[in-house]
């Protein structure tokens, strides 16, 4: 048990050090960018006076180890500065539209991830038979369409023709739940039919392995039932596979989702990132860099400690 | 500083704004125009009807927003501004200046000193009433050297501001400009109150701001003590920022929102036949233009520009770019709406034999032309470019089309090569227009066309008080672009906007969408 603690200590100790990487980069990549920061804020209303006011404000003068320190100091405590177009201290303005983002990410999951296990599984399972291919086909067919053009499909059937949901979710800030989830249901559909394919997919790639293993044979040979097959002896050994694809896909679903966002005009993050950069609001452009980092390396993270967990072999490394 | 450098800074500020196409609104610089001549704009609808709540989909609203006027730059920004805020003058659905918290005004005979009657009795959100003070401090804001404000440019014309008691503005200006009025009617300069947070949103409109999620939702509610009759009719207000043009039309089809800002030029043929829906179009005072520097060879001999001018098919361009939602351009920059547009001046056509005519004076033997171009502009400018290509070789002139990369092309490109696509959004007056990209020192001049007596009229008309006179001046100025300048102006846009049947007194505005930017206070619904 001790080594199980040390190896995910150590994945969490890598995990933190990405981060660190992570955050190192995105102040380069804001460094880099082409010009005068003070003068690629201002554009062409520049005049000398205005990016000086701004190169004192950004503190630009001093050396670059000594701004990032101030920066990631601050980072470090939850505070990332002020917006630069608006004023308005930066968690104000992340916060809420990273609720949002979560919201949508989390409706979408919780419909498409066991969605997507049950399907892989049953796919498996009645491998070659009709319904295999017919939700093979199916799902291909959704992950191939870009995701805009399904939204605008979605839009097109169920708010134009049918009107059952509306076209553009929009929440009033008085709505309740299930206002909420009504809003949204056009996008979390969008983002179920977009990520199911890939996890279906790979759940039943993983499970169609792992049942052409020999003691599978043995199982069937010793007469168990198909059912536990499955659930008792094959699907343990397929979660690393299915927990990394899962998670994939959950990333995605926070930081991957602009132009969902943008068919249906809802208020989250990638929006909040575009807006952002092409107001050269740089703090703004660090503060979603990270939270997106964030994310992308605590669910990687954490598909590495589920391997662990559901593989003996990781769990007492020799 | 003269009037003149103000124009500088005006168009500087909208430098960023030039750069793309889907900013359209935002690059109408000041804001307001002098319209009119345009059929029909007034629409009486019958009584002005109380009640019922009115959403209005928008374009260019981003979370870094505010409420402060200011800043303001796209259409949602203004729509804002004229919810809870007015001017002191509005400038009327057939271009007349009309009055608005100013109830009258008057100019000395030489332009220069005007005086601004207030309105009295007008109060703000917080029940203060509104004076003299409130006024001069909000036109300070736009004043001096370090003023963010969006007006900064066209208030530098301004030596000085005082009160002459409670209810009398006197503005004195460095020169004569006899459209004072109009520049009155900037967004940038919607009245605050003295001393105030400029972001508070507390104005004298007819909507108080209840809720402001920048970039997301804005949402207003009446002001029951609103000082115009017959305005401001809904209960509430909602603005709803939607990027994509295909979101904005599904929200419309499904009843979320009555009113939707720019329909897409490809569907407004089917959005307006569904039941249900209207088209609403005005008039732009936005321009393409084919730039020719008059001080490069060889476009520096008249017949060469000419030539050029006489290659292009426009209504070709205007069918196949614009899909017809805009107006015809006769190689000069005012617009048919504005109260100076020269109705007499030919309207230049296609005529192939008559380009080989001047291309050949001019010596020309058929050498490849080059002409840069690029999607920054405006989206299909590379089209336009090969239509033109193709336009020009019917006359035996062969274009080159060079297509320049997007990025950097105001600051590689234009101005730069003698030969290249530019647009330009409409401004409020011929003046301000003719000042920024015509007068021989100004700094956006494009097309390098250097005419001292052009420059001697341009100043004499700004501050000619007799309306015949100064509209004959216009003509004239006119005619010299349409003839000698380095401008093939093909086309004028349209804004094109689409509401629910159920909106009415949809007051088309010449030069901007959505009534003016002041839906909100003008529609109500026919239930």
């Amino acid at each position: 048990m001790p080594d199980l603690v040390r190896l995910i200590g150590k994945r969490l100790l890598f995990g933190l050090l990405t981060l660190f990487a992570v955050s190192v980069l995105v102040f380069i990549g804001t460094e880099l960018l082409p010009g005068d920061l003070a003068e690629v804020i201002l554009g062409q209303t520049a005049t000398p006076e205005a990016v000086a006011a701004i190169r004192a404000k950004l503190n630009l003068g001093d050396p670059a180890v000594l701004r990032y320190w101030r920066w990631f100091s601050g980072v470090l405590v939850g505070d990332f500065g002020n917006s630069l177009a608006s004023g308005r201290p930066i968690t104000t303005v992340l916060l809420p539209r990273l609720q949002a983002t979560l919201f949508l990410a989390a409706t979408a999951a919780v419909i498409a991830v066991p969605l997507a296990i049950a399907l892989g599984l049953l796919s498996a399972l009645w491998r070659d038979r009709t319904f295999d291919k017919t939700t093979s086909a199916a799902t291909l067919a959704a992950i191939s369409m870009p995701e805009f053009f399904i939204g605008y499909l979605l839009v097109y059937v169920f708010a134009v023709q049918l009107g059952w949901f509306p076209a553009i979710s929009r929440i009033s800030p008085s709505a309740n739940f299930g206002q909420k989830l009504w809003a949204i249901a056009l996008p979390a559909l969008t983002l179920t039919l977009v990520t199911t394919g890939h996890m279906m997919r790979m759940t039943r790639a993983a499970v169609v392995q792992v049942l052409s293993a020999p003691y599978i044979e043995m199982a069937e040979l010793k007469g168990t039932p198909r059912r536990a097959i499955i659930f008792r002896h094959a699907l343990p050994n397929a979660i690393g596979p299915i927990a990394n694809v899962v998670v994939l896909n959950l990333a995605f679903l926070v930081v991957g989702v602009i132009l969902v966002e943008v068919v249906f005009v809802y208020p989250g993050m990638g929006q909040l990132m575009v807006d952002a950069v092409s107001k050269r609001d740089i703090p703004l452009i660090q503060a979603c860099a990270i939270v997106f980092a964030i994310t992308y390396v605590g669910l990687n993270m954490l598909a590495d400690i589920v391997s662990i967990l559901a593989n003996p072999r990781l769990r007492h490394p020799r | 500083m003269s009037a003149f450098s103000g124009y500088d800074r005006v168009l500087r500020q909208g430098g960023l704004d030039r750069r793309g196409f889907g900013k359209l609104t935002a690059m109408l610089g000041a804001g307001a125009a002098i319209g009119g001549m345009l059929p029909g704009t007034a629409r009486a609808q019958g009584e002005p009807k109380r009640g019922g709540t009115v959403a209005i989909g928008a374009t260019g609203g981003a979370t870094t927003d505010t409420l402060n006027p200011l800043l303001a730059t796209a259409s949602i920004h203004q729509l804002t501004s004229f919810m809870w805020g007015n001017c002191l003058v509005e400038y009327g659905t057939d271009g007349s200046a009309v009055p608005e918290l100013a109830e009258s005004w008057e100019p000395s005979p030489d332009a220069k000193t005007w005086r601004f009657n207030l309105r009295k009795g007008v109060t703000f959100h917080d029940g203060k009433e509104l004076d003299a003070e409130d006024v001069i401090w909000t036109l300070n804001q736009s004043r001096g050297e370090d003023s963010q404000s969006g007006a900064a440019g066209i208030m530098t014309q301004v030596k000085d501001l005082r009160a002459d008691g409670k209810h009398v503005v006197v503005v004195e200006l460095e020169e004569g400009n006899a459209d004072l009025p109009y520049l009155m009617t900037d967004y940038h300069l919607v009245i605050m109150q003295k001393d105030s947070d400029p972001a508070s949103g507390i104005g004298t409109g007819g909507y108080r701001i209840t809720e402001f999620d920048p970039g997301v939702r804005i949402f207003g509610e009446r002001n029951e003590n609103y000082f115009k009759t017959g305005r401001a009719n809904l209960d509430s207000v909602e603005i709803v920022g939607i990027a994509d043009p295909a979101a904005r039309t599904a929200a419309l089809q499904t009843g979320q929102i009555q009113i939707m800002e720019r329909v897409d030029p490809k569907t407004v043929d089917l959005l307006g036949k569904m039941p249900g829906v209207v088209i609403h179009r005005a008039a732009g005072g936005g321009h393409y233009s084919m730039v020719m520097r008059c001080d490069t060879a060889p476009f520096d001999n008249n017949d060469f520009r000419l030539g050029l001018k006489y290659a292009a098919n426009r209504e070709d361009i205007l069918d196949k770019i614009l899909r017809g939602l805009g107006r015809v351009g006769n190689d000069q920059p005012i617009p048919v709406t504005d109260p100076f547009f020269a109705a007499d001046l030919p309207q230049r056509t296609y005529d192939p034999d008559k380009a080989k005519f001047h291309m050949k004076k001019a010596g020309y033997g058929g050498e490849k032309i080059p002409f840069s171009t690029s999607d920054a502009p405006f989206a299909g400018a590379v089209d336009a470019a090969v239509l033109y290509q193709q336009h020009a070789a019917a006359a035996g002139i062969n274009i080159d089309v060079i297509r320049e990369p997007a990025d950097g092309y105001w600051n590689d490109v234009w101005m730069k090569k003698p030969f290249c696509f530019t647009f330009w959004g409409g401004r409020p007056t011929a003046d301000m227009m003719m000042s920024i990209a015509y007068h021989s020192k100004a700094a956006w001049n494009e097309s390098y066309w250097f005419r001292p007596e052009f420059d001697k009229l341009l100043v004499q008309a700004r501050a000619e008080l007799d309306r015949p006179k100064r509209a004959q001046m216009y003509a004239e100025l006119q005619r010299m672009i349409h003839d000698d300048g380095g401008e093939l102006i093909p086309m004028f846009n349209d804004f094109v906007d689409a509401s629910t049947a159920e909106v009415q007194n949809f007051e088309l505005t010449p030069q901007l969408g959505l009534c003016g930017m002041r839906a909100p206070e003008r529609v109500w619904l026919d239930a």
